[in-house]
């Protein structure tokens, strides 16, 4: 099956001329026809487009040219702008908008030849950690537990649709974006390798912007090769995102092959939570027994102030979306609903356009940016930041690398974990520290609970150091021989 | 620190986006909710830290102050829910 060849097989396959690129478009666009309307992975198809890129790539191929992605068919988040393709951030708000300029990340991909398939859904504006609050309904994963395969699962968030496409076949890899965990919990729920690279390493501009200081682009892939090949195409300085870092992008396929030997990981005891299931705590140590066969030196360290990232990050992150997000007004773009005046109309287009998790994060963002009460949460939150980004500088002067589960939980189902906001934002308890320090972070697929779910492990690395964090996840993925498949896919 | 319905209207007049009656007494327990529980960051000694924008870690680049962008008034109006000529239109603001 094509649709079943990782990005480097393809690549070689089209290199060879053993099959077309057009052919593996066609291949992916029939399975997207088979399977999306059950999964709701893709809120917008690019069938015509696809195919001219995908011919476009085969000419080049031909000609023994076209990049290092030709014909590489991808799924794109619907938080990257896309030229003439609409770009909803999974909001009614931005249901009619269709961008007329093209993302720096997406541009990358298309300078290099990948197909764009399509937009895939995403809690609305990244807002989540289930795909439950998408405008445009939830996704469905394509995993199910072996001893109750009637649940509907969720794929994660806020990167679902991406997650959900690549694991079903739907696309051999893709874009996500990562505030808080939003690429590596997706990829964990969905048996893939999710890398959220450091902060800088890949461009936000033409991202639709949730929390500037904590938004990370990055790809979805089914190995940890096809990710380095992702990240490397994506990666890059951009004088258009002034936090874009000028930092040449090493050869991150290369930094796979390097091994663990000599190499010094640490494993942080805050990460042992109490109620860390047995079988996640099981597999943390699987793996911290495999690096070490494979020649690591495992060391105990302690990050003391990863308790409170979360509610750091519950702080940081609606401050900067309330900002963000004061620009839907229904003035320039977006949805618009009339009002007696035009402050009537902000509020009615705003209440009518927001869904019930953004209009809540934009009212505490107000509220912890209000004169009165900006010292005491939102300036105490950024100390702690301080503090979470000092614990991982005093740690990476000892260790190399730090391994720790990607989640606490495997996939749940639609519907659990609604009770409460706090029990949803729980899920990125393991995720949010990295994002709060920009330290580059990938959650390798190693493992699956009794219930035959996939469970992901995290390593995190030191800013830039994206070809040590490759390094230790190429090690794990070849322990761990992880070969399950969803039991929703492409031809299954 | 907690909400009261009052101080929910105002930060929801605040942040422009219209709250029903009905919907605050919700509103309020949710907010309260999380902003009870972010109260655990008072635990955090943070005397003498410095606070900590962002995760770049460099120097913002200066620029030449030049216009490099532009003159395409259709694009930038193509979203517009209303436009006059080269125009965003919204419902009369001076009497």
């Amino acid at each position: 099956m094509l649709t079943d060849l990782t990005i480097a097989e393809a690549r070689d396959g089209l290199r060879a001329r053993d099959f077309t690129a057009e052919a593996l478009t066609i291949a992916h666009l029939h399975a997207i026809e088979a399977l999306n309307p059950r999964l709701n992975a893709y809120l917008t198809v690019s069938h015509s487009q696809a195919l001219a890129q995908a011919k476009a790539a085969d000419a080049a191929l031909a000609a023994g040219q076209g990049g290092r992605l030709a014909g590489i068919p991808l799924a794109i988040k619907d938080l990257f702008c896309t030229v003439g393709v609409r770009t909803t951030a999974g909001s009614r708000i931005l249901e009619p908008f269709v961008p007329p300029y093209e993302s720096t990340v997406t541009a990358n991909l298309l300078r290099d030849g990948a197909v764009f398939l399509g937009k895939t859904n995403l809690d609305e504006f990244a807002m989540g950690s289930s795909n439950m609050t998408s405008a445009f309904g939830p996704v469905e994963n394509p995993w199910k537990r072996r001893q109750d395969a009637d649940a509907v699962l969720v794929p994660g968030g806020s990167s679902g649709g991406s997650a959900a496409a690549v694991a079903a076949r739907l696309a051999m890899g893709g874009t996500g974006t990562d505030t808080g965990g939003s690429i590596r919990q997706p990829a964990s729920f969905c048996g893939l390798v999710g890398v959220k690279p450091s902060y800088g390493r890949c461009s936000r501009w033409g991202v639709v912007a949730f929390a500037s200081s904590l938004d990370h682009p990055g790809p979805f892939s089914r190995t940890v090769q096809d990710g380095a090949i992702l990240l490397g195409s994506m990666a890059g300085h951009d004088p258009k995102d002034s936090t874009s870092a000028d930092v040449a992008v090493p050869d991150y396929e290369a930094a796979c092959r390097r091994g663990v030997r000599g190499l010094r990981i640490g494993v942080p005891r805050e990460y042992r939570s109490d109620g860390m299931p047995a079988e996640i705590e099981a597999l943390w140590a699987q793996g911290v027994a495999w690096l070490r066969e494979a020649g690591a030196e495992i060391v105990d360290v302690s990050l003391p102030h990863t308790k409170y990232g979360l509610a750091a990050y519950y702080i940081v992150a609606p401050a900067e979306a309330s900002s963000n997000l004061a620009r839907y007004d229904g003035v320039r773009f977006g949805m618009r609903r009339d009002g007696e005046d035009l402050r009537d109309l902000y509020e009615r287009t705003r209440a009518a356009g927001f869904g019930a998790e953004v209009r809540r994060r934009v009212l505490i963002g107000t509220y912890v940016l209000s004169a009165g009460y900006y010292d005491a949460y939102y300036l105490r939150a950024q100390k702690v930041r301080a503090l979470i980004l000092r614990d991982f500088t005093d740690v990476f002067a000892k260790v190399d690398a730090l391994l720790t589960p990607t989640t606490p939980s495997a996939a749940f189902a639609q519907g659990e974990k609604m009770d409460d906001p706090i029990t949803m934002y729980l899920n990125d308890v393991f995720t949010v520290p990295a994002n709060l320090a920009g330290v580059p972070a990938i959650s390798v697929p190693a493992g699956l609970d009794a219930n035959g779910l996939p469970l992901g492990l995290q390593v995190i690395g030191r800013p830039f150091d994206e070809e040590t964090v490759f390094a230790v996840a190429a090690a794990l993925e070849a322990a761990a021989g992880f070969d399950a498949v969803p039991a929703i896919r492409a031809g299954g | 620190m907690s909400l009261d319905p009052a101080t929910v209207r105002r930060i929801a007049t605040l942040a422009r986006i219209r709250v029903e009656e009905e919907d605050v007494p919700r509103l309020q327990a949710e907010l309260n909710g999380i902003l009870g529980w972010i109260e655990q960051l008072n635990e955090v000694n943070v005397d003498g830290v410095e606070p900590l924008t962002g995760g770049a870690r460099m120097a913002m680049k200066m620029r030449d102050d030049v216009v490099t962008d532009g003159g395409y008034p259709d694009q930038i109006l193509a979203n517009a829910p209303e436009r006059i000529g080269d125009f965003f239109a919204v419902p009369k603001v001076v009497e």
